[in-house]
């Protein structure tokens, strides 16, 4: 496989062309990312998510408990899948005799698989951030909000603070300086539930993925 | 006489039905992007920024994979190098057999449909599933994707009832396109849960940080890539981008050049395989670098540019033959603008593919909405040239195009040589127009292939020359 | 492309006729140098020229489409603008001659010809802004903007432009009216099955719109989209743009 390897590198480096001049990048002549203010900002955010059949909630520190609950109720969940160790967390699991059975997934995904895919309802996690350009939400799965949170379940419920949510990737990267501090083993940016319109070019949603998004804004 | 390429054109243009439905698609995508990119302006800075990128990467391909593989490496992610389609499908025979795998389950990729990875795996009792909805209805009819972003483009919702009926027996029939969709669902939950091993593509490798990057709208890529305990992404040498911030401009117009959308449901950066602390992802990630003809095409610095393309499909959508023939005509695994200049690269001139150069009008709709602002149609007459070139040696230490020469046709130069010679004796061209019009009520009406729906042109009574001429126009 | 950019009205200009016109369209060729001639701007006609070689260039036979190309750059020395009525030729001359000379010992004389030239109607208003008074009864035109003057040169609009000055001329717009006619030279030869359903519709879309007359600044187009109306015995009046401006606005 080597022999492969060196065999590409070889023919790309042989056609090198040393006459030819490196490719201007010019940056800093490229199109500024559209600046809006705070609350421009959080309205963009939840006029996109909105067109994409995404439910966002405009919440606050005080207001956003009972939002979930009410979410909850409306759909008659059994049980919500959500790590008490987060800041969210900590809160839903000090009231959670006003939600439904709380799990936690505290286990290797091996070892409850089976469960994670028929018997959970629905899912709450944080976000590391939200893009207001285009409507997205910045997850940055770690040990007590594992990836398949927000892929599994059909529902998935995101808390969000709203003074994280930035103009654009180029900014949310920039400001979190994402290459510095290094990223998790996957990073997801989620815009809407899961969608597909490959048959007849008509929508239709919870193809693979949860079937509903949910975001509370604090 | 006719080719394979036009004999399946003419039976593409005769399935009336499927015609009129590809090109309400068709006609729909293009809205789609219209909308999305309203700003002219604003797109054209957002292009030039993009090719830019992508002729950057391209220009340091080498030193950009060996970071990449440097960085990806670091975080635990194998690479290999296939240098051909077997190579790759071999790696991942390998990684499946080591594994004791008797399937896996596949996100989209056009890069796997090169490798033809579905029918090696099978040969070897290796079962591929197709997880993708428009993809999964093309594995079930047996058929190839007829378009890179929407592959069963040309299945109506009866035809996939059918499909869906024929496979799961134990289901109800219905032509609603919900129940269609959810009943996918389920039977994928399924098999993610159970699957050994998860297959998909890439659309962009981030050098800087070794990242793999992915698009989709329905989270079948997400499920492949995360619920396996192995994954494994194959991709083609090209997809190499420098720089994280890269990625923005990039994954913006590669959304609204595809479908119209400003972003699409998930854009997952895969960094690693899972860590300690982790509770899921896969223990093992693998990513298969493809060159397949791909370092040859990037030794001429014209033909370099096809491998800018980020494969949005834009040009597809555009195109005004694709809109008639279908993908399926085409015979490549990709189809339109984008397939006539690279397939013929990668296959040769002298393959089924080398005709496709001449399968084009050189309207220019393609590169007008290209993202990185390929020149299709000059690479279009780039390669006829090659085709029918009669010196095949190699200029300027430059790769020869595979099958350069091979169009050649003695009838054909000799015309070309006798329209020359005319042309450059006007004396004889102008006798020759004149003969013309003197035997204009005495030309055959049937032309060959011009009057078979077209009545043929008569030449004129007198030519311009003449009249110029007798008009005493200042002739010098 | 709105910017017009008014360059002084020269006082001679040379004319490449192309071959289509002078063997086919020859009236087209006729209107457009009396459309100039009226404008106050000497026209000359070398009786040398023949093909701008784009046939040859467009089918991969480049050495002969230099042969060619090269015995049209002689015809044309003095620096003054080369008019030319068809976008398809003016754009091999103004956007294909330089790569087709690139490395020829006369690379230079080729690119100085090549700014030189300018489609027709790019000519009548951006250089001579032209005023046109329009003598003609009502009619409804298609104005179909062929893929070069469109997306090479960049001139589709000139042709509206022109049209809109004539205030009994109603323009109609066809379905999908960007979309290629399917000519595309060589390829109704070498293709002839997709040529004849791009052209087979592009005719339908056309008379759908139930105008009058089809109007071009390419004669290629009209022969192609023509010529199925005819077959179809449905023939719709078509001129080139010099012919209608001329016919409408001539005393």
């Amino acid at each position: 496989m080597n022999d492969a390897r060196n065999a590409i590198l070889d023919r790309l480096r042989l056609s090198q062309f040393p006459d030819s001049a490196p490719v201007k990048r010019d940056d800093q002549n490229d199109p500024v990312d559209p600046v809006l203010g705070p609350d421009e900002r959080i309205n963009c955010f939840i006029n996109r998510m909105r067109a994409v059949r995404t439910e966002v909630h405009d919440a606050s520190h005080d207001s956003w408990l009972d939002i979930l609950h009410d979410v909850c109720q409306v759909r008659s969940l059994n049980n919500l899948l959500v790590s008490p160790h987060t800041r969210w967390g900590a809160k839903i699991y000090a009231a959670a005799r006003r939600f439904p059975a709380l799990k936690d997934y505290s286990q290797s995904i091996e070892d409850w698989k089976s469960e994670l895919f028929t018997a959970v309802d629905a899912a709450v996690t944080g976000a590391y951030g939200g893009i207001a350009e285009t409507g997205t939400l910045i997850l940055w799965p770690e040990a007590h909000e594992p990836r398949a949170m927000s892929l599994v379940p059909p529902i998935h419920i995101v808390l969000l603070e709203k003074s994280r949510i930035y103009n654009s990737l180029t900014e949310a990267m920039q400001i979190q300086n994402w290459t510095l501090t290094g990223m998790p083993s996957n990073v997801i940016l989620l815009s809407g539930p899961s969608k597909s319109a490959d048959i007849e070019q008509t929508m239709t949603y919870g193809v693979h993925g949860p079937r509903e998004l949910i975001v509370i804004l604090v | 006489m006719t080719t394979d390429f036009r004999s399946n054109v003419a039976h593409a243009l005769k399935q009336d039905a499927v015609q009129t439905h590809f090109r309400t698609v068709v006609d729909r995508l293009r809205a789609h992007r219209q909308a999305a990119l309203t700003d002219d302006a604003a797109f054209e800075q957002l292009r030039s920024r993009c090719r830019a990128i992508r002729a950057d990467a391209i220009r340091r391909l080498p030193d950009l994979l060996e970071l990449f593989e440097s960085n990806a490496q670091r975080s635990g992610i194998q690479v290999h190098w296939a240098e051909t389609t077997l190579q790759a499908n071999q790696i991942v025979l390998d990684i499946m057999r080591r594994h004791r795998a008797t399937f896996l389950v596949k996100g989209k990729s056009m890069v796997s449909e090169e490798m033809g990875v579905n029918a090696f795996l099978q040969s070897h009792g290796i079962d591929c599933l197709e997880t993708d909805l428009g993809e999964f209805i093309v594995q079930m009819a047996g058929e190839k994707p007829a378009h890179i972003i929407v592959p069963a483009i040309h299945k109506n919702r009866r035809e996939i009832a059918h499909l869906m009926h024929r496979h799961f027996p134990g289901l109800p029939y219905s032509e609603d396109i919900e129940t269609l969709a959810q009943s996918v669902r389920r039977f994928m939950r399924d098999k993610f849960r159970a699957a050994p091993v998860g297959l998909t593509g890439v659309n962009f490798m981030v050098a800087e940080t070794g990242t793999l990057c992915l698009v989709e709208n329905e989270g079948n890529g997400r499920m492949c890539s995360t619920v396996p305990p192995v994954h494994i992404a194959v991709t083609g040498i090209e997809k190499v981008i420098a720089r994280l911030d890269d990625l923005p401009p990039l994954l913006n117009l590669l959304t609204r050049s595809a479908t119209g959308q400003p972003i699409t449901a998930y854009v997952n950066m895969i960094n690693s395989p899972r860590r300690p602390g982790d509770k899921d992802g896969p223990d093992e990630v693998h990513l298969i670098l493809l060159d397949n003809g791909r370092s040859h095409i990037a030794g001429d610095p014209e033909l370099l540019k096809t491998l800018h393309c980020i494969r949005c499909g834009a040009c597809i959508n555009h195109c005004p033959v694709y809109r008639q023939i279908g993908g399926h005509a085409y015979g490549t695994v990709i189809p339109g603008p984008i397939g006539t200049i690279l397939e013929p690269q990668k296959q040769g001139l002298d393959a089924a593919a080398g005709e496709l150069p001449q399968a084009s009008t050189l309207c220019g709709a393609c590169a007008e909405v290209c993202p990185v602002r390929i020149p299709i149609p000059a690479i279009i007459n780039r390669l006829r040239w090659e085709s029918v070139r009669k010196n095949q040696q190699s200029q300027n230490s430059r790769p020869v195009v595979p099958g350069a020469g091979s169009g050649r046709k003695s009838l054909e130069a000799t015309i070309w040589k006798i329209w020359a010679w005319c042309c450059t004796h006007p004396g004889i061209y102008n006798r020759l127009t004149k003969l013309a019009t003197c035997l204009r009520n005495r030309l055959p009406a049937d032309m060959g292939a011009w009057t078979v729906v077209r009545k043929a042109p008569k030449p004129a009574q007198v030519t311009l020359h003449e009249r110029l001429r007798k008009m005493d126009i200042d002739h010098e | 492309m709105n910017n017009r950019v008014v360059s002084e009205k020269p006082q001679a200009v040379y004319f490449y006729g192309t071959c289509l016109i002078d063997l086919l369209y020859p009236h087209a060729g006729v209107s457009a140098v009396e459309l100039l001639r009226r404008e106050g701007v000497a026209v000359i006609y070398p009786q040398s020229q023949t093909c701008c070689g784009q046939p040859a260039w467009n089918s991969g036979y480049r050495d002969e489409a230099l042969a060619v190309a090269r015995a049209q750059l002689a015809l044309f020395p003095r620096t003054i603008p080369l008019v030319i009525p068809s976008a398809s030729c003016a754009g091999m001359m103004k956007v294909h001659y330089p790569e087709l000379f690139r490395g020829q010992p006369d690379e230079a004389d080729a690119l100085n010809m090549a700014g030189r030239v300018y489609e027709l109607t790019a000519f009548l208003v951006d250089v001579l802004d032209i005023r046109l008074t329009d003598l003609g009864d009502p009619v409804s035109v298609v104005a179909h903007t062929s893929c070069t003057a469109r997306r090479e040169l960049g001139v589709g609009d000139k042709l509206h432009t022109l049209l809109r000055q004539l205030h009994n001329v109603e323009i109609l717009e066809p379905e999908n009216s960007a979309e290629c006619c399917g000519f595309g030279g060589t390829f109704a030869v070498k293709q002839p099955e997709i040529s004849a359903a791009m052209a087979l519709e592009k005719a339908a879309a056309v008379r759908a719109t139930g105008a009058q007359r089809l109007v071009s600044q390419d004669c290629g187009c009209l022969m192609n989209i023509g010529g199925v109306m005819e077959k179809q015995n449905q023939a719709m009046p078509r001129q080139h743009i010099a012919e209608l401006l001329w016919e409408r606005t001539k005393k």
